[in-house]
């Protein structure tokens, strides 16, 4: 099991890199896959089969081959190396580093939130996932529901010519 | 999970290992036979008694063929491609519940690889992946056909995708799981679930045809405006991997269907002979496989009657016709179990 971990952990780490440091954008989509292929296989050694296999269907499965088919249409094929001006470098760094320390902020509390809710083999199956979200999260769940028609019935005005 | 049921279980996922690759290998032989009956022709009759032999010809064939890659291909996905195609495709057939179960030496041993609590959303995630070994391979081959093709099959699967997800989730209304054992144990005696969901099961074959990029949905290969579509650039195993991978989908589509839908290996009036559970469990799977092969000629049957769609047809029957019926569907059920339970 601590073998599958550190092996799986391996991978992420590597693939995450390459998506950064991968000149080619083809190549960094399919090690971004890669990744998230190995996050769901971190997810199934919680034993959390449904959030692993959610996880497979929506990010591994629509949301990159949509990016997949972009950069496909736009044909990026070769590899494309970015000269931009010291000031956008400069802000740049800086709106990364603002936007790392709001994640070690959020990460910090979720410790408060572990306390609450302790690990069992059962939390990542479909009655653990729906009993909590439909008792607890009930009014957050239908709020995000609604945010996603918006944001789909906005794409949808926007990409309209003439309304 | 102790020795002797991991020693089975390792020998049955040959079994069904070799079943699914000499199901695919001989629906290429049914294939063309059913065709040549539709033309009033005879079909491969040379190799063999009745051209029994005439896939084993072909797998030669595709092995001894020069191997070519295109000199502006991308090599590494160039072979990537077909790989992904060909392992997902036979990933699916794990969580499909071949049978009921066997006692051996006074141990019982279910006819289920991997009984997941959530089997049917693993056959969903499998068949998601599948669409990168097209666009891959389409990509990769540097042709723009081939990237036209990619291109078509990437977005008909995503669109189909999400109304054969909507009609499993009227299905997982009506049943209450996602296991796929426990969706075929439910229909047990004659409550299969086509009787309770008729316009699921036709939104969800309907889709399964655009799944497995089957005529009338061929359009990622469609040769009359695309060479090839996807593989125009392949040859030899690697294209051999492609269609291969085709007849795979073919059959573990057929055998979802089957699954979900007819029951699975259940036959009504079987439990009645007072015949040992043993031999009940064989004959289950015997049903079982003698549904997907009646799956199996629907789909070809269907290939040879009617012409290919045109890809805004496609569409527009796709996300304005197929997806509000799912939603319909859905809605319907569910006001249906609500009113149902409150009794």
């Amino acid at each position: 099991m601590i073998f599958l971990f550190y092996f799986l952990s391996a991978i992420m780490i590597i693939c995450a890199l390459a998506v950064v440091f991968s000149k080619n954008p083809i190549n960094n989509v399919i090690y971004l896959i890669v990744c998230f292929l190995a996050m769901a296989g971190h997810y199934i050694l919680l034993n959390a089969q449904f959030l692993a296999v959610v996880h497979v269907i929506v990010y591994t499965g629509a949301i990159m081959v949509l990016f997949l088919f972009v950069i496909m249409l736009l044909n990026l094929n070769k590899a494309i190396i970015l000269r931009k001006s010291t000031v956008t470098r400069v802000s740049a760094v800086i709106t990364g580093g603002i936007f790392f320390l709001v994640l070690l902020a959020a990460t910090r509390q979720t410790f408060e939130i572990h306390a609450r809710y302790p690990f069992t083999s059962e939390f990542g199956l479909v009655t653990g996932i729906g009993t909590v979200l439909f008792n607890e999260f009930l009014l957050p769940f239908e709020m995000s529901s609604i945010l996603f028609i918006s944001a789909m019935v906005g794409a949808l005005m926007l990409g309209k010519k003439d309304v | 999970m102790d020795l002797t049921t991991l020693i089975f279980k390792t020998i049955f996922l040959f079994i069904i290992l070799l079943v699914t690759l000499i199901v695919a290998m001989y629906s290429t032989y049914g294939e063309r036979k059913v065709a040549a009956f539709m033309q009033d022709r005879r079909g491969p009759n040379r190799a063999g008694p009745f051209g029994l032999l005439q896939p084993l010809a072909d797998g030669l064939k595709m092995f001894m063929k020069e191997e070519i890659i295109p000199l502006t291909a991308n090599r590494k996905l160039f072979i990537i491609g077909p790989s992904i195609a060909m392992t997902t495709a036979l990933l699916t057939g794990v969580v499909i519940p071949w049978g009921g179960s066997l006692t051996i030496g006074g141990k019982e041993f279910s006819l289920q690889i991997a009984d997941l609590n959530i089997g049917i959303l693993y056959v969903f995630a499998m068949v998601s992946i599948g669409v990168y070994g097209i666009m891959i391979g389409g990509w990769a081959s540097n042709n723009k056909y081939a990237l036209l093709g990619a291109i078509r099959a990437a977005s008909q699967m995503i669109s189909y995708e999400l109304a054969m997800g909507m009609s499993i989730i009227a299905l997982v209304l009506t049943t209450g799981s996602l296991s796929l054992h426990e969706i075929v144990s439910q229909q047990h005696g004659m409550h299969w679930n086509i009787f309770y969901q008729p316009l699921g099961f036709f939104i969800f074959i309907t889709c399964a045809f655009a799944e497995t990029n089957r005529a009338p949905f061929d359009l990622p290969e469609c040769e009359t405006e695309l060479i090839g579509g996807y593989h125009t650039e392949y040859s030899s195993m690697k294209l051999g991997f492609y269609l291969f991978a085709e007849y795979i989908n073919m059959f573990i589509s057929s055998a979802v269907i089957a699954t979900l839908y007819f029951g699975g290996y259940n036959m009504p009036f079987l439990d009645d002979l007072g015949l040992a559970q043993n031999t009940v469990t064989l004959l289950g799977t015997g049903f079982f496989f003698m549904k997907i092969f009646a799956m199996i000629f629907l789909f070809m049957w269907i290939r040879w009657t009617l012409p290919r769609f045109r890809y805004d047809q496609l569409m527009n029957l796709g996300w304005k016709g197929l997806i509000p019926m799912a939603i319909f569907n859905i809605m319907a059920t569910g006001i249906y179990y609500f009113f149902t339970e409150l009794t």
